[in-house]
């Protein structure tokens, strides 16, 4: 196979047949897995800029750079692009790279299906970006974006976010239904739902989630235009309709869709560690049930995020417990974690350390989440910034650091390239240095009393504020720093082996085939033999 | 790079500013005011304290593994992979801690949700981009916007302490006494929360949601809104000031009495002679001086008002000129001085007068057009 490695660069990174219509067209799930992640890359970016403008404007107390207009819509943007542009696109660009190849199957069961569920993202963002362009701006109303602020008081925007919102739901569904066909039908022989890769079952019941919710998020888009461009009244006071019914339906979607843009990460992280563990994960039938319980859990959790809209004590009371619950299936899961490198022989690559700092911080979060569920103590925290410091340490520490983890941990495979092991930790400490100095501040701000989504702040918040911002900015330079190891791995990179990770192959079918992956592998199913772990 | 130097010092100055005044206010929640407050605040010092435990025991073993386990020459990892008695363990401690913090959050939030009338009511709307108070039994109201200046937003002039957290109008309530507030919106959906009394109640059009406190000590409590509602979400902030029981009384009165004020200038009916007799006394009190006792004034300096075109045609101009004042000349505004009744009242008289209503169209003023003039301007 030595000519795949010589001609590795036509092979992997352009694939065989060259131009744009071979994107255009491709089926391989190799390509669309690169289309997403390179996607995801690129509105990280832009997703990024606007925490920069967010983080600029509250550099100090006073008006600084934007309007309070324009600071709203940055704040949505910001927003709706991490959430649907960043880390879905991502997970599912993995989804589609690694599904395939852990379960030792020749490409996705539905690969046509597949191109299309990638090219109309593109244009859902296209279509939501242009807003910025359009007259009356883009949308200002919040990634939540509850009605009537949202429709009554939206500017004229809204019709094309509610358009984009639909491709993206669409987008979500159809890849859902791939990877539930691909893994049902294509697993290699003997591979037994229960000797599945972790990260195979977690998305197995992500796509579950996906497709349960995302169609009721198209429900209340779909609310939301008749409301603006139908006379209906679903959401109308004055029509006798009901804005908290928006708030319902939008959180029956948004508490499975945090969980949707987090099991992937577990199934990830689960990997890494034992990987750089040398030892088989600890508890592997528990954590499928924990990240089952949790999919099951996170649909009657969802009005935890309204325990102030007034409903009446037995629906604060039943949302308290329910999601007290869910707790305990995440400490499972970090237990877990440690029982597997406990007794192990580590070692901290990149890929270990995103995982470990991983681990360390979704904890925080996780714990901040047991405050919040507390619903009188809610009172005081809602819609401060202690809310918005604990779900960026489950998303940025937390999914994001796993989606980071996992191109390190898989980039080797996937170009034939070892990434600069220095560099990656370089950018590993920056991040865990700027990432703390950015979130933790957070919590402080928010228990002294500072609402969240606010252009400008009372003094008391400046000492903190103005850390977070630096914080952010030095975030936000470190990942520049992880686009020139990606870049300086595919074009400069020394040769990976075939294991790549010291006892790699026995873990997981994708470290059996050459590295680069050749363009179509397993085109005969492996067997599961050669997997000393799955025993 | 500059930017980057620019940013690092400024960390450093960030820092050693809160080792100055790093005070435990600027870091954890306030007790409060009130007895739900502080249960609150109790039921979140026990959490944290629990969730801290937790994270530094977590933290602790981790890093222990970490070191611990780290890969050494010859030694193997070992390979169990599973322990169903442990996983039980610690599934049902966590379980037992999690009842733990149920119970306190239970009884607590029995209490916040006591919602019996209160002694005095107040109706609160939310409006973009402002809270309107109605004192319900004493049927009396006004709305409450911020006053801290677009200078002092611009960074054009020094930020003082309330800065963004103070009001032209504070809402103002006795203590000693439950109060119980009704909270709605009037446009989109607003969050009154102040965070002195633990009370964070969404304001939703066509819901009243409800809230009550209890203030025993007298004092000024600042909150601001919590749910986003546009472009100066970050901008209508929450003044609260408790009150002694008489002092609110004497607040009511005021309220009360201005109410009347307000009502004469707006229902009552105005006949012409009314306000001649009243236009005729302001008149020989503010005017004479310049404009003389029949009128005529002593042109070019003091203009005549006898057959003067404002006076006899142009209404609109007549009020502008008494409510402005006019630049470069000895005629100041009177919109301090005087009344809307008694500015209406000396129009109307000077219209009248000498003449000017045969020559001239004659119209009369009323007080509610100079209230009207007020409220376009504002
Ligand atoms: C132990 C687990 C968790 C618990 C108990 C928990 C609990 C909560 C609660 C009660 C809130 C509402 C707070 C408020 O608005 O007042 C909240 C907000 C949030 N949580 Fe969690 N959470 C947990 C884990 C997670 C995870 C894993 C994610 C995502 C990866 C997540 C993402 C979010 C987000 C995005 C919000 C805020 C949404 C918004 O208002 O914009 N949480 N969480
Ligand atoms: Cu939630």
């Amino acid at each position: 196979m030595s000519a795949v490695i010589d001609s590795h660069h036509d092979d992997h990174h352009h694939g065989p047949a060259k131009g744009f219509s071979r994107w255009l067209y491709t089926t391989n799930h190799k390509d669309i897995g690169s289309m997403y992640l390179w996607f995801s890359l690129v509105m990280l970016f832009i997703g990024g800029a606007m925490a920069m403008v967010i983080r600029a404007e509250l550099f100090e107390p006073g008006s600084q750079i934007v309007s309070p207009e324009f600071y709203n819509q940055m704040v949505t943007n910001h927003g709706l692009i991490m959430v649907f542009g960043v880390i879905m696109p991502a997970f599912v660009g993995f989804a589609n790279w690694m599904i395939p190849m852990q379960i030792g199957a020749p490409d996705m069961a539905l690969p046509r299906l597949n191109n299309l569920s990638f090219w109309i993202l593109p244009v859902a963002f296209g279509i939501l970006l242009s807003t910025f362009f359009m007259e009356g701006g883009a949308p200002n109303f919040g990634w939540t974006f509850y009605a009537p602020l949202s429709t009554e008081y939206a500017p004229p925007t809204v019709t094309f976010f509610i358009f984009s919102v639909h491709i993206m739901g669409a987008s979500s569904i159809m890849g859902s239904i791939n990877i539930i066909t691909t893994i049902l039908n294509m697993r290699a022989p003997g591979m037994t739902l229960m000797k599945m890769p972790l990260f195979v079952w977690s998305w197995f019941i992500t796509a579950y989630l996906l497709i349960a919710v995302m169609p009721v998020l198209a429900g209340a888009v779909t609310m939301m235009l008749m409301d603006i461009h139908a006379g209906t009244s679903f959401f109308k006071a004055g029509g006798g309709g009901d804005p908290v019914l928006f708030q319902h339906i939008f959180w029956f979607f948004g508490h499975p869709e945090v969980y949707i843009m987090i099991l992937p990460a577990f199934g990830i992280v689960s990997h890494i560690i034992e990987t750089f563990s040398r030892k088989p994960i600890f508890g592997y039938s528990s954590m499928v049930y924990a990240i089952a319980s949790i999919a099951l859990l996170s649909f009657v959790v969802w009005a935890h995020h309204m325990f102030t809209v007034g409903m009446p004590i037995a629906g604060e009371l039943f949302f308290m417990y329910s999601t007290m619950l869910i707790a305990i299936p995440t400490g499972v899961k970090v237990f877990n974690w440690l029982s597997t490198m406990f007794k192990g022989s580590l070692t901290f690559e990149t890929p270990m350390l995103f995982a470990i700092a991983f681990v360390a911080l979704f904890t925080i979060g996780g714990l901040s989440g047991i405050m919040l569920a507390i619903a009188p103590a809610d009172f005081q925290y809602h819609d401060t910034y202690f809310v918005v410091a604990h779900f960026h340490y489950v998303l940025v520490p937390g999914a994001l650091f796993s989606l980071l983890a996992a191109a390190y941990y898989w980039i080797p495979k996937w170009t034939g390239k070892m990434y600069d092991e220095t560099l990656g930790k370089v950018h590993f400490w920056m991040s865990f240095i700027s990432v703390n100095l950015t979130f933790f501040p957070m919590h402080f701000v928010g228990l002294a009393g500072m609402p969240r989504r606010i252009p400008d702040y009372a003094m008391q918040f400046a000492d903190w504020n103005m850390m977070v911002s630096v914080g952010a900015f030095l975030f936000g330079i470190s990942q520049l720093l992880f686009l020139f190891i990606v870049l300086k791995c595919i074009y400069n990179g020394k040769e990976a082996t075939t294991e790549v990770w010291e006892g790699a192959k026995d873990r997981g079918f994708e470290w059996t085939v050459d590295s680069p992956a050749p363009y179509h592998t397993f085109s005969s199913p492996p067997s599961m033999e050669s997997l000393k772990s799955s025993s | 790079m500059f930017r980057a130097i620019k940013y690092s010092l400024s960390l450093v100055a960030a820092l050693t500013a809160n080792v100055s005044f790093g005070a435990w206010d600027d870091l954890n929640m306030s007790p409060g005011a009130t007895q739900l407050s502080q249960e609150i605040f109790g039921l979140h010092m026990t959490v944290f304290y629990v969730c801290l435990a937790i994270g530094i025991a977590v933290l602790l073993a981790m890093a222990f593994i970490l070191f611990k386990y780290r890969k050494k020459e010859g030694v193997k990892p070992a390979d169990f992979d599973d322990s169903t008695a442990l996983e039980l363990t610690w599934t049902i401690l966590f379980a037992l801690i999690l009842i733990v913090l149920a119970v306190p959050a239970t009884s607590v939030m029995i209490k916040a949700y006591d919602d019996q009338e209160g002694d005095i009511n107040i109706l609160i709307t939310g409006h973009q981009w402002k809270w309107q108070y109605e004192y319900i039994e004493d049927e009396v109201g006004f709305f409450s916007n911020l006053s801290t200046s677009l200078d002092k937003r611009n960074n054009l002039a020094p930020k003082d302490e309330n800065y963004l957290l103070e009001v032209d109008e504070p809402l103002v309530i006795p203590t000693n006494t439950r109060v119980r507030f009704l909270i709605t919106a009037n446009d989109v959906i607003h969050s009154w929360w102040v965070p002195d009394f633990a009370i964070k109640q969404d304001a939703i059009p066509g819901f009243v949601n409800t809230g009550w406190t209890y203030v025993n000590e007298p004092g000024v409590f600042r909150g601001q809104c919590t749910e986003l509602c546009g472009q100066y979400h970050g901008y209508m902030p929450i003044v609260v000031k408790a009150v002694s029981p008489q002092e609110y009384s004497t607040f009511i009165k005021d309220k009360k009495e201005a109410k009347i004020q307000q009502a004469l200038l707006t229902e009552k009916l105005w006949s012409t002679s009314e306000l001649m007799e009243i236009g005729e006394a302001i008149y020989q009190k503010n005017c004479v001086a310049c404009h003389q006792v029949g009128g005529r004034g002593i042109p070019p300096v003091f203009p005549s008002l006898v057959g003067s075109e404002i006076v006899m045609r142009n209404k609109a101009r007549h009020i502008e000129i008494l409510m402005e004042g006019v630049q470069g000349a000895a005629m100041a505004s009177y919109a301090e001085q005087l009344s809307e009744v008694e500015i209406a009242a000396v129009i109307t008289y000077t219209r009248q007068a000498w003449g000017n209503a045969e020559t001239g169209d004659g119209k009369i003023v009323i007080p509610k057009e100079i209230l009207d003039y007020k409220t376009n301007k504002l």
